[in-house]
């Protein structure tokens, strides 16, 4: 690994070059193999303090930061605030000016509002930015994992055929997939409800999909996205029945499926909405190794960008 | 900023364009009392001759769409500071929105805003009633009061009245005491939520859009109530590819609306919001190269007959935030003049009586008031351009009290030389310069 990390902020795959990308995937690896250690803690951030600032609730992505940071010995301090208490008390640039007052190393920031992270960078000079979501911009160390999950089983991304299937107009984790497998050259095909399945990202290269067969019988992957429909503020789909009848995957489905296409989701899974559970957890989910995949790709990201900061 | 109280001039050697009068050509303009007047009237009286040998004399120009957020927000913006900013933006006619707080819905307000502008005007301050009371779209304002007390036009500003009957009522109301009905159109229920125009970039960045459809649809109520009532319409800001084709055949139709195009529409589109500036963000949004094109051509063949700013100012603190909580708009006083001689007389796309009677003739026929000419007899507000001249925009050279402008930094050609209002000069860079 010869090749030299300059980036001290992670904020979107749209900013990285395809080599930037591999060589996270390929620092991952290295990180993947101490989580398999006995001893799973390695000195990598010894001494660096990293603030968790997590402006919209988060369970699982927060767990996992949290727990990276703790496997490379860093110093971790979380601060979770949901984003109109923030606003009432304190804004985002006195957030920004305590943290720089605290000689912070590296916030890992989650928020509601795109672009928050960008915010927070161009106000921090001295400390790196780890996006961990914001909004339905953009969820960098997710499409990461999913990224490092499809290399590892597949060998390659390249020329893969991947569907992500699913609400792509409210999903960050939907936009990072496709910057970072466009980049590195796959095939994608978005498909759902017309009304979450934006044409413009034809624009880009992305195969748009009315169908849910078309889009997935040639797929080497299928990435699931969770649908919100309890949030949404206006109707995009009559209800979670209709949704689990045309866009769901389920054993009929799977008819079409190949045996080798992998089964993808973020989590966490509405079971029998857009995944019938017993694909969930049948041989070709590979979910949960989505998650343990996670956890070394994030180490990866705040070893390399903590590297940059000098 | 030089001020002085001579109020006879005589204007020598410039290139004087009055689209009113059908004028272009050099020749002198001559002020007395503050008032234009003709050479004969001069004999005998002491004035200040002034060689603007290489500028350009033009009638005042008037910013039919201005928010100077007094009362309510004077950390933003004041008469004095907003009125200030339009002085050296070579403006001497601004039309000041009612959404202050309290809102200019009620006669006792209107009367305020004028002392105000008695009292702190550099320029002539011309208040806006509301449409609605308390803009909230619901109850007609008090519209024959406000014309009473002294309102220069109509508007919801901000907002839009949904209610179609409600406006259809509205204008028809205010068609007896014959004041302009301008409005922002916006379909409430389509734009929702949306911080940036709904197009390519707000899908690739994942931020919720407004759909052009919200205002075009707006656009088409309006001509349909204008057609139907016989009164006159205004759009504001119109942004839109399909808003200016209505507009055309409405127009063309003989159907009494217009429409105002915003230096910002003229010069920028969406493609900015990818840094997630605050400065970007304005209400309609930045749209698309396309409309951007449309909105040019649309004051190329007339069917759009004024530029207006929409100066919106709002302070750091309010602007430096997370761009889905930031407030619309920004200021444009100090930098229309730049920007649309640089943008549309520059790049070939309007002659300079054009863009001047986009400033002038437009906006006075707009009001229906007697300002915007050199007509012998009128008040003496004048702005001199030099068209040729290069400086960068620079925030610290504002006289607004606000910097949010997208336009720092933006290399100019073509900037206000001087302004006078009533034979006064309120502003001159003439000496810095010869």
């Amino acid at each position: 690994m010869d090749f030299n990390w300059t980036k001290k902020d992670l904020l979107s795959l749209y900013d990285l070059s395809r080599e930037e990308i591999v060589h996270i995937l390929d620092t991952a690896e290295e990180f993947k193999k101490v989580s398999q250690r006995n001893v799973k803690k390695v000195p990598a951030l010894r001494g660096k303090t990293v603030v968790n600032l997590f402006v919209e609730p988060s369970t699982r992505t927060r767990l996992s930061f949290e727990l990276a940071e703790k496997r490379l010995s860093a110093d971790v301090i979380n601060v979770q605030a949901d984003a109109s208490s923030l606003r009432k008390g304190e804004s985002l640039l006195d957030t920004v000016k305590n943290i720089r007052a605290l000689q912070v190393d590296i916030v890992v920031m989650r928020h509601s509002a795109a672009g928050a992270p960008n915010f927070l960078s161009r106000e921090l000079a001295d400390c790196s930015i780890v996006n961990a979501g914001d909004g339905a911009h953009s969820h960098p160390t997710q499409a990461l994992l999913d990224l490092f999950t499809m290399r590892e089983k597949k060998g390659r991304i390249e020329g893969l055929n991947v569907a992500i299937i699913g609400d792509i107009l409210h999903s960050r984790v939907a936009r990072s997939n496709i910057w970072g497998l466009l980049k590195l050259g796959a095939n994608v095909t978005i498909s759902g409800p017309a009304t979450l399945v934006p044409k413009e990202f034809e624009k880009i290269g992305v195969r748009v999909c009315r169908n849910l067969k078309d889009a997935v019988k040639d797929a080497d992957v299928i990435n699931l996205l969770r649908i919100q429909h309890e949030r949404q503020r206006t109707e995009y789909f009559p209800g979670t029945g209709e949704y689990a009848k045309f866009y769901g995957i389920n054993p009929d489905s799977m008819k079409y499926i190949s045996p080798e296409t992998l089964i993808m989701h973020p989590g966490p899974i509405n079971r029998g909405v857009e995944l019938d559970s017993a694909i969930a957890d049948g041989p070709q989910s590979v979910i949960l190794e989505q998650v343990t995949n996670g956890l070394a790709v994030r180490m990866a990201v705040l070893f390399l960008v903590a590297g940059a900061l000098k | 900023m030089m001020m002085k109280k001579q109020n006879n001039w005589i204007l020598s050697g410039a290139r004087v364009i009055d689209p009113v009068n059908n004028i272009d050509e050099v020749r002198n303009v001559y002020i007395k009392d503050g008032i234009i007047v003709d050479e004969a009237a001069m004999q005998g009286v002491e004035a200040e001759e002034l060689d603007l040998t290489g500028k350009v004399v033009a009638p005042g120009f008037i910013d039919v769409h201005v928010h100077l957020r007094q009362p309510g927000k004077v950390d933003a913006e004041t008469v004095r500071t907003g009125t200030l900013a339009a002085a050296a933006g070579g403006f001497t006619t601004v039309v000041a929105m009612p959404n202050t707080s309290p809102v200019t819905d009620n006669a006792a307000q209107v009367q305020y805003i004028r002392e105000l502008a008695e009292r702190d005007g550099i320029v002539h301050v011309l208040p806006c009633g509301a449409l609605s009371k308390g803009l909230a779209g619901e109850e007609m304002a008090p519209i024959g009061s406000l014309a009473s007390a002294g309102v220069a036009a109509l508007s919801d500003d901000g907002k839009c009245v949904q209610n179609h009957e409600l406006m259809r009522h509205i204008v028809e109301y205010a068609s007896n005491f014959d004041l302009p009905i301008m409005d922002h159109c916006e379909n409430t229920a389509l734009a929702a939520g949306g911080v940036i125009h709904e197009g390519y970039w707000s899908v690739l960045l994942g931020m919720k859009g407004q759909p052009s459809a919200a205002e075009e649809l707006m656009i088409s109520r309006n001509i349909m109530l204008a057609r139907m009532t016989g009164c006159r319409i205004h759009m504001q800001h119109v942004s839109a590819r399909e808003s200016v084709a209505l507009l055309r055949y409405a127009r063309a139709n003989g159907i009494p609306v217009t429409g105002e195009a915003t230096p910002h529409h003229i010069a920028l589109t969406d493609v900015e919001i990818k840094r997630f500036d605050t400065n970007y963000k304005m209400n309609p949004p930045l749209r698309s190269e396309d409309d951007r094109m449309a909105v040019i051509e649309g004051l190329q063949d007339g069917t759009l007959t004024i530029i207006a700013t929409d100066h919106a100012p709002h302070t750091q603190t309010a602007k430096q935030v997370e761009f889905d909580y930031a407030p619309f708009g920004i200021i444009g006083l100090e930098t229309a003049v730049p920007v649309t001689l640089t943008e549309l007389v520059h790049k070939g796309y309007l002659t300079l009586p054009q863009l001047i009677s986009k400033f002038t003739k437009g906006p006075a026929e707009l009001l229906k008031r007697p300002i915007g000419s050199l007509s012998i007899g009128s008040a003496a507000d004048v702005t001199v351009i030099d068209p040729e001249v290069e400086h960068t925009i620079d925030i610290n050279s504002f006289y607004s009290k606000s910097r949010n402008t997208p336009f720092h930094g933006y290399q100019a050609k073509g900037w206000t030389a001087a302004t006078f209002v009533d034979g006064v000069c309120v502003y001159s860079r003439l000496d810095e310069e010869r």
